[in-house]
């Protein structure tokens, strides 16, 4: 290739971005590397986030925003993320990151991108409540098949490595921080909130979605919004999502809000007016949620979960 | 060969119901091996229009395999319809329901369990003779038809057999729509253990005991199924709905 002609140098240009964007864009598919980064939110307290969109081999499936707190006598780790690989380079960050060894790693809830990385933390103390532990028990089986089957490669080697100590809501200390954990629930069973009172950063997990459509697949649409009025009454300061941008005070707890308030009376509404679940599928959304990731997947599944709810009520026995 | 004909029969598309090319699938859009033997057992080898006026909508992929909504619709210019054949190519049992319009509209919804990824198809048989084909493809994980329902896993089908739940509802210009739900396990008898159990007809029947709508149900219908019917006009005298099990069990309901 002769620099010297426009075409070249226009190829090269165009190599040169295509590498950044790929640096940017996170995970590698051809070396399996995550390119997991720390992004600091207060000192001592890191969130590594994932990609804001579907699971899918180009983006490793790494969708979940974890996260890791360094409290003076040892890190405590937040979500291990989807695959074993996922847990080995997350831990391989943190030693790059902070001198403090893991001393142990907490679950918010009981979803599949929460504890598949388990595997490279089997030395410590893996904590949920007892909820959680009893869905990770019941569900994981069917999780790794389904992650298998929609992220190939990149989850060689994960099997399950379960919690192993219960956690019960409420204040506890390590090292110099005090943290808080709030039990909620309606995006599953058991929804765990952990506040570091140092800093104020709010790990949200499943109950607030920023910029995407929330997953129902334990949902209890009800309690879910009486979780979310709770949580809203708190003094948010920064809040890390499960999925979708950290971002400051009630703007994703919002969201979720206003998604599962829609959802709860328009799916109300077709069903008094007898619409068909096909029908459904393909009813008007309204353009904010059309925007947020995961669209089109995830309201199908939103569909398929909770419509049925909704038209049994409107269906009433025959004589 | 089959190439080129397949540019022809794509550039005819645009022009209204396409005609069956001399290719290997026959003008099959989904140019589905299966299909060939299935047009011969289920239409008596009849020949078909594929015809995009039969049109059958579904989900992308089956979220949950053992309950895909479907509906089909069908263009009233094709025709007065005798029948609707819901196939699945890929289901180890292909042939979903037949329904039969009688005085309602040609036009149903309803869940199914889907096997594997597959071509759904709707074979409407017009008055006249004709079949016209229309489809969709569902994706899918699979095992929809090989696991067993819920109410057959924790036992509570029993409890529930043959209970009848539905309403008519005034959709204005869209006509009067009746959603019938059924309390059955569906057992499709591919399941270890467990024999094939399932509702096999179904009829709509009016205040007057007019028939309105007949279904002849198979096993890969939902556990539980909702079906959804629409009329001209409402039904005389209210509704009401009749039908039968594989077992001989009676089912039987008024509409309130």
């Amino acid at each position: 290739m002769k620099l010297g002609s426009p075409f070249a140098w226009l190829a090269l240009l165009v190599l040169c971005v295509a590498t950044v964007a790929a640096v940017a864009a996170g995970a590698d598919p051809k070396t399996l590397d995550y390119r997991l980064a720390a992004r600091a939110l207060a000192p001592g307290v890191w969130v590594v986030e994932g990609t804001n969109a579907d699971f899918s081999p180009a983006n490793g499936c790494n969708i979940i925003n974890t996260g890791f707190v360094a409290t003076g006598a040892g890190v405590v780790v937040v979500n291990t993320g989807p695959s074993r690989r996922y847990g080995e380079q997350l831990r391989a960050l943190i030693a790059k990151t902070t001198a403090e060894p893991v001393v142990q790693v907490l679950h918010l809830n009981l979803h599949p991108d929460h504890f598949l990385g388990n595997q490279a933390f089997a030395d410590v103390p893996r904590r949920a409540t007892a909820e959680t532990r009893a869905g990770i028990a019941r569900e994981a089986a069917a999780y790794e098949t389904n992650l298998f089957r929609l992220c190939g490669d990149w989850m060689k080697g994960t099997e399950t490595l379960p919690p192993n100590e219960d956690l019960a809501p409420g204040r506890f200390t390590v090292g110099a921080r005090e943290f808080e954990l709030l039990a909620f629930d309606g995006h599953t069973a058991s929804d765990l909130v952990l506040v570091d009172r140092t800093s104020g950063v709010v790990f949200a997990g499943g109950l607030v979605f920023a910029q995407r459509v929330p997953t129902t697949p334990h949902a209890d649409v009800a309690r879910w919004l009486a979780s979310l009025e709770r949580l809203q009454a708190l003094p948010l300061g920064t809040v890390v999502p499960s999925h979708g941008p950290v971002h400051r005070g009630n703007e994703g707890a919002a969201a979720t809000r206003r998604y599962l308030q829609w959802l709860d009376r328009q799916f109300a509404d077709w069903a008094s007016g007898g619409w068909d679940m096909a029908e459904v599928l393909k009813g008007p959304v309204p353009a904010e949620f059309r925007a947020w990731a995961a669209f089109d997947t995830e309201y199908l599944r939103n569909v398929a979960h909770l419509y049925p709810r909704y038209e049994r009520s409107a269906l009433p026995a025959a004589r | 060969m089959r190439r080129r004909s397949l540019l022809i029969l794509s550039s005819l598309a645009p022009l209204g119901p396409a005609f069956a090319a001399d290719d290997d699938f026959d003008g099959d859009p989904f140019q589905s091996g299966v299909w060939i033997d299935m047009r011969r057992q289920v239409l008596g080898g009849a020949k078909v229009v594929y015809d995009p006026r039969v049109v059958v909508e579904g989900p992308a992929f089956a979220e949950d395999p053992l309950n895909v909504p479907v509906s089909v619709r069908v263009d009233p210019a094709v025709g007065a319809v005798e029948r609707i054949s819901v196939l699945v190519d890929r289901n180890p049992i292909r042939r979903v329901p037949d329904y039969e319009p009688l005085a309602a509209l040609p036009v149903i919804g309803f869940r199914f369990k889907l096997e594997q990824a597959s071509p759904v198809r709707a074979a409407v048989l017009t008055k006249v003779g004709r079949w016209h084909v229309g489809g969709t493809w569902i994706d899918s994980a699979g095992g929809g038809c090989t696991v067993s329902g819920a109410t057959r896993a924790d036992g509570s089908w029993s409890q529930t057999l043959g209970q009848v739940s539905g309403r008519v509802f005034d959709r204005g210009a869209q006509g009067t729509r009746v959603r019938l739900r059924v309390m059955h396990p569906m057992d499709t008898g591919l399941v270890n253990g467990v024999p094939a159990f399932y509702v096999n007809r179904l009829s709509v029947l009016d205040g007057t005991g007019r028939e309105l709508a007949r279904v002849q149900s198979f096993e890969p219908v939902s556990e539980n199924p909702v079906f959804s019917f629409d009329f001209p006009q409402p039904p005389e005298g209210g509704v009401r709905l009749v039908g039968t099990d594989n077992n001989g069990n009676r089912i039987a309901g008024r509409v309130p």
